[in-house]
């Protein structure tokens, strides 16, 4: 499937479609179920930006097994800026808001969500937010992908796709909510190389 | 952005992306731990050259709930007072490896000299120079207002501008540096400003502001203002009689009684009442002050917030990397217009 981009040097590869994706995040709600052994005392909180829609969707399955579960209820978003170790480093970011759901997250099982796993510091950063906010009775992580090369002992418990990538690649995930109205087709996730 | 020096350099999106920074901050007030560690390990001077109280209390605290170490450099008990140069504090300072330096001084122009100097590193914050600006006053402002508005247009504050919002700015205009800094940020942000006070106290050269200007209050109130901004009257720069006495100026000028209950009768019920403080209570304000129109508190929590955003939008980041990273460019709204008189940067 690789195939050269017209305009430039970066070829791009897909490596999950819609449906693959679809069928991961199934995967990983059914999975979340398991590890939990029911939805009792389950938060999902997605990271800015594409963890959130992401953990949405996840919720959305959860709640599609279990009729207990509302969806809005479980999801909320984690913003990370403020404890990234990296501020100084890369060019400013502008925080996003963190919401929680109502309940809070003291004595819960939270599941955090994000895109892509890779070096581990963005998990790293968020552990350390949590701690501001409440203290979790079990914190969990699931990603849709993870690339390898990780500078931190972290590790996911739920995984859509490993997949083994070069560090000069950039893998790129393309959500419907946040991509949908830049014409990109949505819902992808499509490894780019610089030739 | 290296230093915050004023308000009328600064871009829409600048402005806008710091308030958007703000909204985000003023989230952490309302948590349990107040902190965030963005700022660790970071050294901020507040260099106080004229006497302050909520403007040095409000970087403190938001310097503080970054993480930042903070230093309070007062002028009085200092070497300052024993005759030392603006220069030779600056060294001082940057021998103490300050990372940001707030400066507030009687003279206007002295943080920008300090800024473009060789004299110190950091970057600096201007708290207050003389008649000429105070930016994060009108970024609180601003941000205030523009809560007010997206509260009343029903919309998220976060991205919204003021393009629509009609604010009355009264009093002491000639020695206000909060008037100056909020005519050019309000209209930078599509607000049209008013202004209305004596002649004696409103600048040389006003007609060449963007605003319509006043000579009678209850005549600009009858414009329907969306908020209406009380200065503070400043008597410890008046050195000449400016009106006859406080209580003519407090007939005229001040938001009394009377003219509180007019926005009531002219339905005005969304017109809220704003004061920088410290307040002349019967001078310039009165029970207004108390009102529920009033937002004199908010805006002193908002202040928190907005400096906060300084701080971290100047001291976070690569220091050679001026760009916005690419997925977070703000788009300005397309309706946004150029006030009059005014150069886009």
């Amino acid at each position: 499937m690789t195939m050269p981009a017209p305009e430039s040097g970066i070829t791009k590869r897909v490596v999950l479609a819609a449906a693959d994706m679809d069928r991961a995040l199934t995967r990983i709600a059914h999975e979340i179920l398991e590890a939990n052994k029911g939805s009792a005392d389950l938060i999902l909180l997605g990271i800015p930006r594409r963890g959130f829609p992401l953990a949405q969707r996840l919720a959305r399955k959860i709640a599609a097994v279990d009729d207990a579960v509302d969806p809005d209820l479980i999801t909320g978003q984690l913003d990370v800026t403020m404890y990234r170790d990296d501020l100084r480093r890369n060019p400013t970011r502008s925080p996003q808001a963190t919401q929680l759901p109502p309940s809070g997250i003291d004595d819960k099982v939270v599941v955090l969500v994000d895109d892509v796993l890779y070096s581990g510091r963005t998990i790293r950063a968020a552990l350390d937010a949590l701690a501001d906010l409440g203290r979790p009775r079990i914190v969990r992580l699931a990603v849709l992908v993870d690339r390898g090369h990780r500078e931190l002992p972290i590790r996911a418990d739920h995984v859509g796709k490993n997949l083994p990538t070069s560090s000069r690649e950039r893998v790129r995930v393309h959500l419907g909510e946040i991509d949908g109205l830049d014409g990109v087709a949505a819902d992808e996730v499509v490894i780019e190389d610089r030739a | 952005m290296k230093h915050l020096l004023s308000t009328r350099d600064l871009s829409a999106a600048s402005a806008l992306r710091l308030l958007d920074v703000a909204e985000e901050m003023s989230a952490v007030g309302e948590r349990e731990i107040k902190k965030l560690p963005a700022l660790r390990g970071r050294t901020v001077v507040n260099l106080f050259f004229e006497d302050s109280t909520r403007t040095r209390i409000s970087f403190e605290a938001a310097a503080k709930r970054l993480s930042a170490d903070v230093i309070n450099f007062a002028v009085k008990g200092s070497s300052v007072s024993k005759g030392e140069s603006l220069k030779d504090t600056a060294q001082t300072l940057e021998a103490m490896s300050a990372d940001a330096v707030v400066i507030r001084h009687p003279a206007s122009g002295a943080p920008a000299r300090l800024a473009a100097s060789d004299w110190i590193d950091a970057a600096v914050i201007n708290a207050g120079d003389g008649t000429h600006e105070h930016p994060t006053q009108a970024l609180l402002d601003a941000f205030t207002l523009r809560r007010h508005w997206a509260r009343i247009g029903g919309t998220p504050s976060a991205g919204t501008t003021l393009a629509g919002m009609k604010v009355l700015i009264v009093g002491d205009v000639l020695h206000s540096r909060v008037a100056r800094s909020n005519v050019w940020l309000l209209t930078t942000l599509g607000a049209e400003v008013l202004l209305a006070g004596p002649p004696t106290l409103l600048p040389v050269g006003i007609g060449s502001w963007p605003c319509t200007v006043f000579y009678d209050l209850d005549e600009a109130i009858a414009q329907r203002p969306d908020a209406v901004m009380m200065l503070r009257l400043q008597a410890e720069r008046m050195n000449a009689a400016f009106f006859p006495s406080t209580r003519e100026y407090s007939r005229r000028w001040g938001f009394d009684d009377g003219r509180l209950a007019l926005l009531d009768i002219m339905g005005l019920d969304d017109t809220v009442i704003m004061h920088p403080g410290p307040m002349n209570r019967g001078l310039e304000i009165s029970a207004a002050a108390d009102s529920p129109r009033s937002t004199i508190l908010a805006q002193v929590r908002n202040g928190v917030s907005v400096r906060m955003a300084a701080l971290y939008l100047l001291l976070s980041g690569d220091p050679h990397d001026d760009e916005p990273r690419d997925d977070e460019t703000h788009s300005l709204p397309h309706d946004l217009p150029i006030p009059e008189g005014r150069t886009t940067r």
